[in-house]
C-alpha cells in the first residue's frame, strides 16, 4: 500500500501508518496541573494517541513506572517524543531507548536547532529520519512548512508530516497559512499533522478547514484554566473543522454578493434612470 | 588470592559517581536501578537491555539512564 493509499478515509476514519484511528486529535501529557488533570484532558479530548517522553530517573525512582501505569490506564496508543535532542545522533539513541521502553515503534522524531523558537534543525530531521526508518520506525517527524524539507523526509521514508502552526508552546496559531496550504496541495494523499502552536481551538478547526489530517496539541490544553474542559472545545473544534472540510467551503471573493436574490427588489429598477 | 576490586569513575546522568560495577547491568543493580524499568546508553550509543550484562564499563564513561515521563 502506498502513502497516498493509506490517506483513503473509510468513514472518517485516519490511518496513520496502516493504524486506523477514529479521532483527529493529538495530545501532548506534559505540563498539566496534575495527573489526573492529565487523564481527565485526554479523556475528554477522546485522543487516540498521546505523546510521551523519555527523562533522567533517579536511583531508586519510581517517578517513571507510575507514569506508565497512568499511561496505560488511558488506553491510548503512545508516540514517545525526542525532545530537547540537539543532534541527530541523540534523535536516534533517544528513539532508539524509547523503542524499548514503550514497546512502540512509533517516534516523533524531534531534532531542535535554535533554542529560543525551538524552530527543527531540518537537515539534522532528515538524516536523522533516514536512519530510523531504515531501523524500522514509523517516524513522525516535527518540521517547518517547508517544501522541500517534507519531500526530503518523505524520500527518507516518512509516512507521515507533522508541520508546526508556530513555534511550540506559543499559542499563536497558523502564522503560514498559505504555506501550510501548499503542503497540503502538494501531498494531496499524505496525512499532514499540524503540530506546535496551536492556542485556541479555532486555530485547530483552522487547520482541519486547511485540509490537515489532525492535530497535535499540548500547552493549550495543559495550561487552559480547565484543561478538560479545553480539550472537549479542541476535540469539538477539530469535528467542525473536518466536516467543513468535507463540504467542501466556499471560494472566498473580493467583492460582495447579495446573498438575497436581486431580482424582484421593491423599490428597486435595475434599469431605473437616476 | 582475591582479586582487588577496582572502582572506576563514571559519569551516570550527568553526575560523577564512583562505581565498583564491571558491566552496565551492575551498575544498575548498585545504583538502585534493579526493579525500575529504564532505557539506557553508554557514551550515546544504545544499550539493549539484553546487552547490558555485556556491556563493559571504563573510567570515564558517560552513562544515561532513563524512564517515561510527560511529553508533548
Amino acid at each position: 500500500m502506498n502513502i497516498r493509499d493509506q490517506a483513503i478515509h473509510a468513514g472518517d476514519q485516519l490511518v496513520l501508518y496502516g493504524v486506523p484511528l477514529t479521532s483527529r486529535v493529538l495530545l501532548g501529557t506534559a505540563a498539566y496541573p496534575s495527573p489526573d488533570v492529565m487523564a481527565a484532558a485526554v479523556r475528554a479530548s477522546q485522543a487516540q494517541i498521546v505523546t510521551v517522553s523519555l527523562r533522567r530517573e533517579a536511583a531508586g525512582g519510581q517517578v517513571g513506572e507510575r507514569f506508565l501505569e497512568l499511561i496505560a490506564s488511558l488506553g491510548a496508543r503512545v508516540l514517545p517524543n525526542t525532545a530537547g535532542c540537539r543532534s541527530p545522533r541523540d534523535a536516534i539513541t533517544t528513539a532508539q531507548m524509547a523503542r524499548e521502553l514503550f514497546g512502540t515503534d512509533w517516534i516523533k522524531l524531534e531534532v531542535i536547532g535554535n533554542d529560543d523558537t525551538l524552530q527543527p534543525d531540518v537537515f539534522g530531521l532528515v538524516e536523522a529520519a533516514e536512519v530510523l526508518t531504515k531501523d524500522g520506525f514509523k517516524v513522525f517527524p516535527y518540521t517547518t512548512e517547508d517544501l522541500s524539507v517534507a519531500e526530503r523526509l518523505v524520500r527518507a521514508g516518512c509516512q507521515v508530516i507533522m508541520p508546526w502552526a508556530s513555534p511550540i508552546g506559543t499559542g499563536r496559531g497558523i502564522v503560514n497559512k498559505t504555506g501550510l496550504e501548499s503542503l497540503r496541495g502538494y501531498f494531496p494523499g499524505l496525512p499532514l499533522i499540524v503540530d506546535a502552536g496551536l492556542g485556541a481551538p479555532s486555530h485547530a478547526a483552522l487547520a482541519m478547514e486547511l485540509g490537515y489530517d489532525a492535530v497535535l496539541l499540548n500547552t493549550a490544553v495543559a495550561k487552559a484554566v480547565d484543561p478538560p474542559a479545553m480539550a472537549l472545545a479542541f476535540a469539538e473544534a477539530v469535528r467542525a473543522g473536518r466536516r467543513g472540510y468535507e463540504a467542501g467551503l466556499m471560494g472566498e471573493r473580493d467583492m460582495a454578493v447579495p446573498s438575497t436574490p436581486v431580482a424582484g427588489t421593491p423599490f428597486f429598477d435595475l434599469d431605473a434612470k437616476s | 588470592m582475591l582479586s582487588e576490586v577496582r572502582t572506576k569513575d563514571l559519569v551516570v546522568n550527568g553526575k560523577p559517581v564512583s562505581s565498583q560495577a564491571a558491566v552496565l547491568s551492575e551498575l544498575l543493580q548498585e545504583q538502585e536501578f534493579g526493579n525500575v524499568r529504564v532505557a539506557t546508553a553508554i557514551n550515546g550509543q544504545f544499550v539493549a537491555e539484553a546487552a547490558r550484562s555485556e556491556a563493559t564499563l571504563k573510567p570515564g564513561d558517560r552513562i544515561e539512564i532513563v524512564s517515561a515521563r510527560q511529553g508533548g
